[in-house]
């Protein structure tokens, strides 16, 4: 009860913090919020962990983990997977053709995730200018298709070897350092390209972006419909999944593993870690790259408003909330991000604050993400319970 | 032209310093960045602006220069003081045994929440910092030297001789230095660690505070982007110094400034933050210890 009369004065406090910003009204009510708030969670935290509620509790989280899981293997099973392909695939023949491009939106961003989900997620290296390889991949294919006229396929590819060029190059300067140098070198390095788009008017026409760009063609069809690029992003985002997958499970994935939580453990079994890093770098940017591709031929336009230090964010956002190194964590993460601001317009405003708010809340009271990664663990009954608990606390 | 731009980086050379002052003494202590630092500074120059706006209302801006100043100034300290507490209490706190990402992962959190709260709450416009001081200006060899950019750095540096003073002169400064050298040890000799941990953030957020008062004079406006620069750069002026080096953020802001202030006189104005970005890179792949550090900045303390 002690710590439930702390929810006014928590109130208190933060209506005394806004108050130069949200004036006397509104940080009365930012207080009250507040402490509405911590009050609800200190009771709620007070219910649940009474003896007659937390077995119960422990009980239904069980349930439900249980039924996700089986979710999940239904979803795998040979009988079952053809069907769910199908359904996803009449989408667009169900939905509006605007709700089909929101899903397209969402299809880039879950390949976008993805790609940063092996740098992040699978190897431990915070990339927060992993948008300036979208931007690459996006531009290369905007400016070779404008100007030489190259078609959209080839591009697919180059765009993707170009951002893994360029994932390599930001990979060797930052081989040395910390992961929180890391963070800021990223951040620095997404601020140059968006500056250098924005102001090599020559090449990149500035702020005002580059028209006209073409359409994928398919023989002498021509995708244009958000239905044809439905399915374009959906065969790209299936084999995102396959390929990530396969990663996760490979020499190499256990080689990013092995790093993520032990840099010097690592090293000393042999992990190669130059290697190692450079390759997630290159990895995660190829899949950036690939999309700014698709992004570019949809759009038929861009300009570098699109590859803001917030996009990065969002990115970011998608693999943390749904689970940094859970394939299909990552993936809800994207979808819900996207799919959710469409259907709740008056959020919109508020977006970029619940983003910032959620990603402290979620390191706070689960680290781990809406779907924690399955996957290397340590074994049950493997360690002493005093040394596995302490693995628990530091790792994963 | 030349003395122009060293007075000219000179006095956003002060600002960096005040402001990378914050970066250092926080990662002195917990080997932290604590990206949100930036969005202090930038609160630091909207409180101002509040407090001005509450000054005039009530008549005090005309009757007692003396006492609008001293406000405008004191009223953010304590302000942005309370913010860098909430901040460590609020994101860095709970997470101080989490692994290395979570707090990094929870301080980008902070600074995009705490940015994107002051556009919804003041509006994405700029907003006029409106100009107290009417000091004039002199010609200095050359240089158009005014009042306002002679009281900055005055008044920088005297919130750096302060925090000198208070750091080796003063018990908690003691404290401080304790905890930084080993966390675990000075806990054990009954210094108390939270207690330093967080007197750490408020005095870098004062640090912040007063920098970010003094932008606000000296460009006359303000928006709630400015943080995210701003912050980049100190952050940069700190590595370069040496991170967790007092003197060495001191040295890396001057530094940095007058290096920018001379690419943007000289080469290209249009790529000013691409420089100061290059330089951080190149400063991390040559030399990460910085230019005063030792060795240990590279090396992992968690």
């Amino acid at each position: 009860m002690r710590s439930l009369a702390a929810a006014p004065l928590w109130g208190l406090w933060f209506a005394f913090l806004a108050l130069p910003f949200s004036g006397l009204e509104g940080s009365l009510r930012i207080g009250l919020a507040c402490a509405l708030v911590v009050g609800a969670a200190r009771l709620a935290g007070v219910a649940l962990r009474a003896e007659a509620v937390a077995p119960r509790v422990a009980k239904g989280r069980e349930t439900v983990a249980e039924l996700w899981e089986s979710f999940l293997r239904g979803m795998r099973d040979k009988r079952v997977a053809p069907f769910v392909l199908l359904g996803i695939m009449a989408l667009p023949w169900w939905l509006g053709r605007y709700e089909t491009d929101v899903l397209v939106v969402a299809g880039i961003y879950v390949m976008l995730a993805l790609g940063l989900n092996v740098v992040v997620g699978f190897a431990g290296l915070l990339d927060l200018g992993y948008v300036a390889f979208y931007a690459v991949g996006a531009y290369s294919y905007a400016l070779l298709n404008t100007w030489l006229g190259l078609p959209f396929w080839p591009a697919l590819l180059g765009g993707a070897a170009l951002s893994a060029a360029f994932g390599i190059l930001l990979g060797i300067p930052v081989l040395r350092l910390r992961g929180d140098y890391l963070a800021i070198v990223t951040l620095g390095f997404g601020e140059i390209i968006r500056i250098v788009l924005n102001n090599w008017d020559d090449v990149t026409r500035g702020p005002n972006g580059i028209l006209g760009i073409g359409r994928p063609l398919l023989g002498e069809f021509r995708l244009s419909q958000p239905m044809h690029f439905f399915y374009l992003v959906l065969a790209l985002c299936l084999f995102t999944i396959f390929i990530v997958n396969r990663l996760n499970r490979s020499r190499i994935g256990r080689a990013w593993a092995a790093m993520r939580e032990d840099e010097s453990a690592a090293e000393c079994m042999g992990v190669d870690l130059v290697h190692a890093k450079l390759t997630a770098f290159a990895f995660g940017a190829s899949w950036a790259g690939l999309a700014g591709v698709v992004f570019a031929a949809k759009q038929t336009f861009v300009s570098p408003e699109s590859f803001s230090f917030f996009e990065s964010v969002i990115i970011l956002c998608m693999v943390v909330l749904g689970g940094m190194g859970s394939v299909p964590g990552v993936i809800l993460g994207a979808l819900i991000l996207i799919i959710l601001p469409e259907m709740l317009r008056e959020i919109t405003f508020f977006r970029p604050m619940l983003l910032g708010g959620a990603l402290v809340l979620m390191m706070a009271l689960r680290p781990q993400g809406f779907l924690e990664a399955r996957g290397l663990r340590l074994a049950e009954g493997a360690l002493p319970p005093e040394m596995r608990e302490k693995a628990e606390r530091t790792g994963r | 032209m030349l003395t122009q731009q060293i007075v000219n980086g000179i006095v956003v050379g002060s600002v960096y310093a005040l402001i990378a002052l914050g970066y250092t003494l926080v990662y002195g202590i917990l080997q932290l960045i604590n990206f949100a630092h930036g969005e202090i500074y930038m609160m630091g120059a909207y409180v101002g602006i509040a407090v001005l706006a509450v000054l005039g209302a009530m008549g005090v801006t005309e009757q007692s220069l003396a006492i609008s100043i001293l406000l405008v100034f004191l009223v953010p300290m304590v302000y942005c003081a309370a913010y860098g507490v909430t901040l460590e209490r609020v994101a860095y706190r709970p997470l101080r045994r989490a692994p290395r990402l979570s707090p990094l992962i929870s301080a980008i959190g902070m600074s995009i929440f705490l940015q994107n709260y002051v556009q919804v709450a003041q509006g994405a416009r700029e907003r006029a910092f409106p100009n107290l001081l009417h000091l004039g200006s002199f010609e200095l060899m050359g240089a158009h030297v005014s009042g306002l950019q002679v009281f900055i750095l005055a008044a920088a540096l005297a919130m750096m001789a302060g925090l000198q003073v208070f750091i080796h002169k003063t018990r908690l400064g003691r404290a401080m230095r304790a905890t930084a050298l080993d966390r675990t040890m000075a806990s054990l000799v009954g210094v108390d660690v939270n207690r330093v941990i967080a007197m750490t953030f408020a005095i870098g957020s004062i640090l912040a505070a007063v920098a970010g008062v003094m932008v606000g004079m000296y460009y006359g406006v303000v928006n709630h982007y400015i943080g995210f620069v701003a912050g980049i750069k100190a952050f940069t002026a700190a590595v370069l110094g040496g991170i967790g080096n007092v003197t060495g953020a001191l040295l890396g802001g001057f530094l940095l400034a007058l290096l920018e202030s001379f690419w943007a006189g000289y080469v290209s104005a249009v790529y000013k933050d691409v420089f100061a970005f290059a330089v951080l890179i190149v400063v991390l792949i040559f030399r990460p210890e910085g230019i005063l550090g030792g060795s240990a900045a590279e090396t992992d303390r968690s």
